[in-house]
């Protein structure tokens, strides 16, 4: 037990900076993991079962459910997941770039306007498209 | 030129009281979330009830203030059911999706902590200085969107798990809502950054310390725009379509009783703190402002950041009792149409303005021109989109005379 603790010691002290800082939003996770599963748990402990086949049926506004559920649905809106995609990996390229702004001076500029003009020309393809309209 | 900055906790050596200040501060986010969401529940039904002149929760505690712990216990003791047809394993899972993501995300929110005047924003505890926050790394607002985008899972899987009907229309338009407004929300920070330089939160703090919030700075634009984004992102009025009531019962969680629903109405007022906290770090200061009496001088930045949380917190109730909600087509139309073309443009010119500033350009050249050429933009945007409704307008016209004739 004491071997473990000496290890875990020196392994932290080895960890660099970047990695310390991480540990701690690891352990705030853990609680977090830890509280839910403390609500279920108590809740499981304190809660009635009484259990009748009614009970287990879908709500559909009080009638009985029609048709079978796991029934294909046509997902319209997963062009705009796509977009999505888009979109975030954009930020993502451009998130370093406004946090060294100075550094690339008026070339990243410029470059990022032309970045943004290509994204933008794939936004407009989608709206010719009649893509972004909610059918 | 390269500025990490970190918890200044975390950079010597881990002994035994670091790792107990780093449990203290865990323990207090911990306990200070609970009790906060418990307060938020109840500030929002007392409010609400004051606006639709009721009285609201009045019975449990003075001024009703123990509702949300009444509430709470309640549902520990109702019986909790698993549909027949669900899929077992996800509808378990999803609460901790759920909740987990809207717990962890507090994280990297400075509430304290003094870093006017050239202060750092550390407190001394135990004779080792640390910030006020749990955790400082150094992409602590990415972060804060990656959790986000977890968050979109909970409510998916749980919509989708339930195997019902109205769950799943609930958790699709619950996923393409937020997706939509994520992309819109991630851009109008952006242009916070070009001032801040760094994306951890107590650099984002202490770039705003004497008093040049980012509000103004990034020309209250990219605020509004974050805030609108955030409403819709915490599924909010009058962006509520994912539970509204009176076209799909309850949305995601119809199939959710007991503790389990419960812990996703606890996700949903963990967000909306955060959400107030990260807007209120981003844009307003974080917890600088003045610091009135030097002998508690370390109260007064906690004191202005729940200050300002708080207003926060009352705009959305606020929000709530006024506006009506919003038609599907209108609200994708705010998203894609407006919001992300909006923060994009105005992100471009905010960063040519201060390129330009570097480069000793005349700002009075400058902001003309960028005007211009942004309300050329936002013309010819406006001039589309009627386009495209007018002849969205005709064709449907045609068609209905279309009908008319084979009627």
């Amino acid at each position: 037990m004491a071997l473990l603790i000496y290890q875990r010691e020196t392994g932290l002290k080895t960890m660099s900076e970047f990695l310390r800082n991480w540990l701690t939003v690891l352990i705030f996770g853990g609680v977090g993991i830890l509280l839910v599963s403390v609500f279920l748990g108590l809740g499981s402990l304190l809660r009635p079962s009484r259990d009748t086949p009614q009970k287990r049926i879908n709500y559909e506004s009080g009638v009985d459910p029609q048709g079978d559920m796991w029934s294909q649905a046509n997902i319209r809106y997963y062009v705009f997941a796509l977009m999505f995609v888009l979109f975030d990996v954009e930020a993502v390229f451009i998130f370093p770039w406004a946090a060294r702004l100075e550094v690339y001076g008026l070339f990243g500029l410029v470059e990022m306007f032309i970045f943004i003009f290509i994204l933008a020309l794939g936004l407009l393809y989608a709206w010719r498209k009649r893509l972004l309209r909610w059918v | 030129m390269m500025i990490i900055a970190s918890d200044p906790l975390l950079s010597s050596d881990i002994g035994f009281s670091v790792v107990a200040i780093m449990l203290l501060k865990v323990v207090i986010a911990f306990a200070l979330l609970m009790v906060s969401v418990m307060l938020v529940i109840w500030f929002e039904r007392k409010i609400v009830a004051d606006m639709h002149n009721r009285v609201g929760p009045s019975l449990a505690g003075p001024w009703g203030i123990l509702q949300t712990l009444a509430d709470g216990i309640k549902l520990f003791f109702k019986e909790d059911l698993l549909p027949e047809r669900a899929d077992r394993v996800v509808f378990r899972l999803a609460p901790y999706l759920s909740l987990v993501p809207a717990f962890l995300s507090f994280a990297i929110v400075p509430i304290g902590g003094d870093f006017t005047n050239g202060g750092d924003g550390t407190v001394s505890i135990f004779g080792h200085r640390t910030l006020l926050q749990v955790a400082d790394p150094p992409v602590g607002i990415l972060l804060f969107l990656a959790l986000s985008s977890i968050a979109v899972y909970g409510v998916m899987l749980a919509g989708w798990s339930s195997g019902s009907k109205y769950p799943l229309l609930g958790s699709v338009r619950a996923s393409a809502q937020m997706i939509s407004y994520e992309a819109a929300l991630g851009l109008s920070m952006a242009t916070v950054f070009l001032f801040s330089g760094t994306l951890s939160t107590s650099g984002i703090v202490s770039g705003q310390a004497t008093w040049n919030w980012n509000l103004v700075s990034t020309g209250f634009i990219p605020f509004i725009i974050f805030v609108i984004a955030g409403t819709a992102e915490l599924n909010r009025p009058p962006f509520d379509l994912v539970e509204a009531e009176q076209e799909l019962v309850g949305g995601f969680h119809t199939e959710y009783s007991s503790i389990r629903f419960a812990l996703f109405f606890l996700a949903e007022f963990m967000n909306m703190i955060t959400m107030s906290a990260i807007a209120v770090t981003l844009f307003l200061g974080g917890p600088n402002g003045p610091i009135l009496i030097k002998q508690i001088a370390w109260v007064w930045p906690i004191l202005w950041f729940f200050l300002k949380v708080m207003a926060f917190l009352f705009t959305f109730v606020w929000l709530r009792a006024t506006l009506p909600r919003l038609r599907y087509d209108q609200l994708m139309d705010l998203g894609w149409k407006l919001l992300i073309p909006a923060s994009l443009g105005w992100f471009l010119l905010i960063a040519a303005l201060n390129i330009g500033e570097d480069r000793g350009w005349s700002t009075f050249l400058i902001v003309p021109i960028g005007l211009i050429v942004l309300s050329l933009a936002a013309l010819l945007l406006n001039g589309a989109i009627k386009k495209a409704k007018d002849s969205s307008l005709h064709a449907a016209d045609l068609s209905e005379i279309s009908e008319g004739v084979d009627q």
